[in-house]
């Protein structure tokens, strides 16, 4: 008998992850999702015709990413020490199935599952564009780009839920992965804080302004709710940056999984 | 014992490597001849001759302990050095009370917790190598699985993830669900499962992708009696299948019917090793007599026999060695014969014996190490 192949069984890995996460009725979030955007929307056409694109695409984008970030969250804290708290990893490490596959399994089963989830949402804000404004136009394709950097983040927000649910409870994974979240997502500012301070607080700064996920740098949401481009060069430096840095941090939670004694 | 000079060598790699080693020609033969296989190791020679019987597990020295409390650390000591071989197509019992050790030894052949010293080797490969795991299963104690998975797709699951190839799953699966009577279920989610249930489903995983080895953490746990009986068939059935099966239990009766070789663990530290009847018949050389009488016969009480008559029948017991003279004395006064058996520990007053603490004389605690 053979003994399969790595990312076969990664891959195996990865749909269960998924599966269950379907089967847990966390897609559910998508009704609130979608009764929020169809509300918003009837709501914002009530109001002036200028802003309203604005006010949706602000509204609809921010939800389309606290949403996700906190399902990431939500099921990344648990992915690892769930399943050495219950011992169902007993059965699966006794299999030919090599601790790293493992992890990696579960980070894209994760990742998978927000995708699937975002791709709904996103269809909700297009069709809340749709019915404020009547047609698409030519700058609504930097929402796509807006959703394709949200996806990103969610990608680094798994990656770190991961990482401390490989060693972490559930409980202080979800305050590590969320802080960070909050950090990141102010790192242009502290970075900019860094630059303008020196001795000790400025290193400071400038170590965790770099260290930490830079969020924002993926946050175009208000650019592209006015209409304006997103330009090319950001995407492909947003993309690296986001593969990179998730790599990293699976990595990281890879070194640290592998030496574990399961309880 | 000698053979005929002139008889022809019916193992041919053997003489052939005995002559070109000899530096004595004249005596070429007689070694061959006068035993054959003692000389041949003294040698030191093995080439060409291959062992029937391969060690299926090899632990050397393994061990480990934990680290526990959080200010200050004390350690823990679960597993003191365990040296254990286990052959091929043998069924092992791991025999021990509760936070013996057995767990802790499973876990590190499985790879789940790492060993604070010594090693290990599963099928010939060390047991760190990932193509041990495919040809071994594994059921944890009180096993539980994917709640949201139903029993077919759990199996569906593992069989893939153990390489099954997917034309040949489908049926596996099946199989497996029929063989721990679990058809009817096999399309519950297993969050509806019963304990009893689930240590079917964990029994059906472990054998599903037909490995030659098996680690079971006490199977019978958990089951309703003809739950029981149907483990013990299955691990019958695997030992006719040629597997090696290496179980804790708790039931010693189920170790005594079940297995080649059991081994007593204590504290952390093994107590003894042996086959059942090894262990249990280390007796003080005395028999049991049972026949029809009605009243204990004067030559058996010369003998020196502790008699006890119920009924119409009379039970004594005296040392072996007296034997044929109690018989005699039975033929003499032709009394009917109903039994005559060594008396023999049981299982369970050898396993008491073992869990004493480790005090006093070590020697004869240790008996059957090593058998
Ligand atoms: N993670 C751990 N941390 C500290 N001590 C542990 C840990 N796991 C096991 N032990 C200790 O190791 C010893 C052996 O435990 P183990 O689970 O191997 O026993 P067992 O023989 O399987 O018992 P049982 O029959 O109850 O299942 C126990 O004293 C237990 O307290
Ligand atoms: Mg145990």
């Amino acid at each position: 008998m053979n003994a399969g192949r790595a990312d076969a069984r990664i891959g195996f890995i990865a749909f269960n992850t998924f599966r269950e996460a379907v089967r847990d009725r966390v897609l559910y979030n998508l009704i609130a999702f979608a009764l929020l955007m169809s509300g918003a929307a009837i709501l914002v056409g009530e109001i002036s015709i200028d802003i309203e694109r604005l006010v949706v695409v602000n509204l609809g984008l921010t939800a389309v990413s606290i949403f996700g970030v906190v399902i990431a969250i939500f099921i990344g804290i648990g992915l690892v020490s769930k399943e050495i708290d219950k011992r169902t990893l007993y059965t699966v490490l006794s299999r030919p199935v090599r601790r790293w596959e493992f992890v990696v399994g579960k980070f894209f089963g994760l990742t998978g599952t927000l995708v699937v989830n975002t791709l709904f949402m996103a269809i909700g804000v297009l069709l809340a564009l749709l019915y404020t404004a009547h047609k698409f136009e030519k700058m609504d394709e930097w929402v796509l780009v807006a959703l394709y950097f949200i996806v990103l983040q969610f990608f680094i927000v798994c990656a770190l839920a991961l990482f401390f649910s490989s060693f972490s409870t559930p409980l202080m994974s979800a305050v590590f992965t969320f802080a960070l979240f909050i950090i990141g997502s102010l790192a242009e500012d502290l970075r900019g804080f860094a630059r303008m301070s020196h001795g000790v607080g400025g290193m400071l700064a400038t170590a965790i302004g770099y260290l930490v996920p830079n969020f924002s740098a993926l946050n175009v949401i208000s650019q592209v709710a006015h209409g304006d481009p997103v330009a090319g060069r950001l995407i492909l430096y947003n993309t690296l940056y986001a593969v990179f840095y998730s790599a990293m941090v699976i990595a990281g939670a890879v070194l640290i999984f592998q030496h574990r004694n399961l309880k | 014992m000698a053979r005929p000079h002139g008889t022809p060598v019916d193992h041919f790699p053997f003489t052939f490597v005995i002559a070109a080693a000899g530096p004595f020609p004249s005596s070429t033969h007689n070694i061959a001849y006068n035993s054959f296989g003692d000389p041949c190791r003294s040698l030191g020679v093995n080439i060409g001759f291959k062992r029937t019987t391969m060690s299926a597990i090899e632990i050397l020295d393994l061990e480990k302990s934990y680290q526990v409390g959080f200010w200050r650390k004390r350690e823990k000591v679960a597993l003191r050095p365990l040296r254990l071989t286990i052959q091929e197509g043998e069924v092992f019992g791991f025999l021990g009370p509760n936070g013996a050790g057995k767990t802790t030894t499973l876990k590190l052949l499985m790879g789940l917790v790492f060993p604070t010293g010594g090693s290990a080797r599963i099928l010939g490969m060390e047991m760190d190598d990932p193509r041990v795991k495919s040809q071994i299963g594994f059921l944890p104690e009180q096993p539980y699985f994917y709640d949201h998975l139903t029993a077919r797709e759990l199996l569906n699951y593992y069989g893939q993830l153990s390489g099954v190839a997917a034309k040949l799953r489908t049926a596996r699966v099946e199989d497996m669900l029929e063989r721990v009577g679990l058809m009817e279920s096999a399309n519950v989610q297993l969050r509806k499962f019963s304990k009893g249930m689930l240590q079917r489903v964990g029994l059906a995983q472990a054998i599903l992708h037909d490995p030659k080895l098996v680690f079971l953490d006490e199977p019978m746990s958990g089951l309703d009696p003809m739950g029981r009986r149907e483990v013990r068939d299955l691990i019958q059935q695997l030992r006719h299948e040629g597997k090696t099966v290496f179980f804790s239990t708790h039931i010693l009766s189920d170790a005594e019917a079940l297995c080649d070789r059991v081994g007593v663990i204590h504290q952390g530290e093994l107590r003894g090793v042996g086959a059942v009847v090894e262990l249990t018949s280390q007796a003080q050389g005395k028999i049991e007599i049972i026949f029809c009488a009605q009243a204990v016969p004067a030559g058996l009480t010369q003998l020196g026999a502790e008699a006890r008559v119920s009924g119409d029948m009379v039970n004594a017991v005296l040392p072996e060695k007296q034997q044929d003279a109690a018989l005699e004395v039975l033929r003499r006064e032709r009394l009917k014969l109903i039994s005559l058996t060594p008396v023999r520990k049981s299982l369970e007053e050898y396993y008491i014996q073992n869990m004493r603490p480790m005090e006093g004389p070590k020697e004869e605690n240790r008996k059957g190490v090593g058998v």
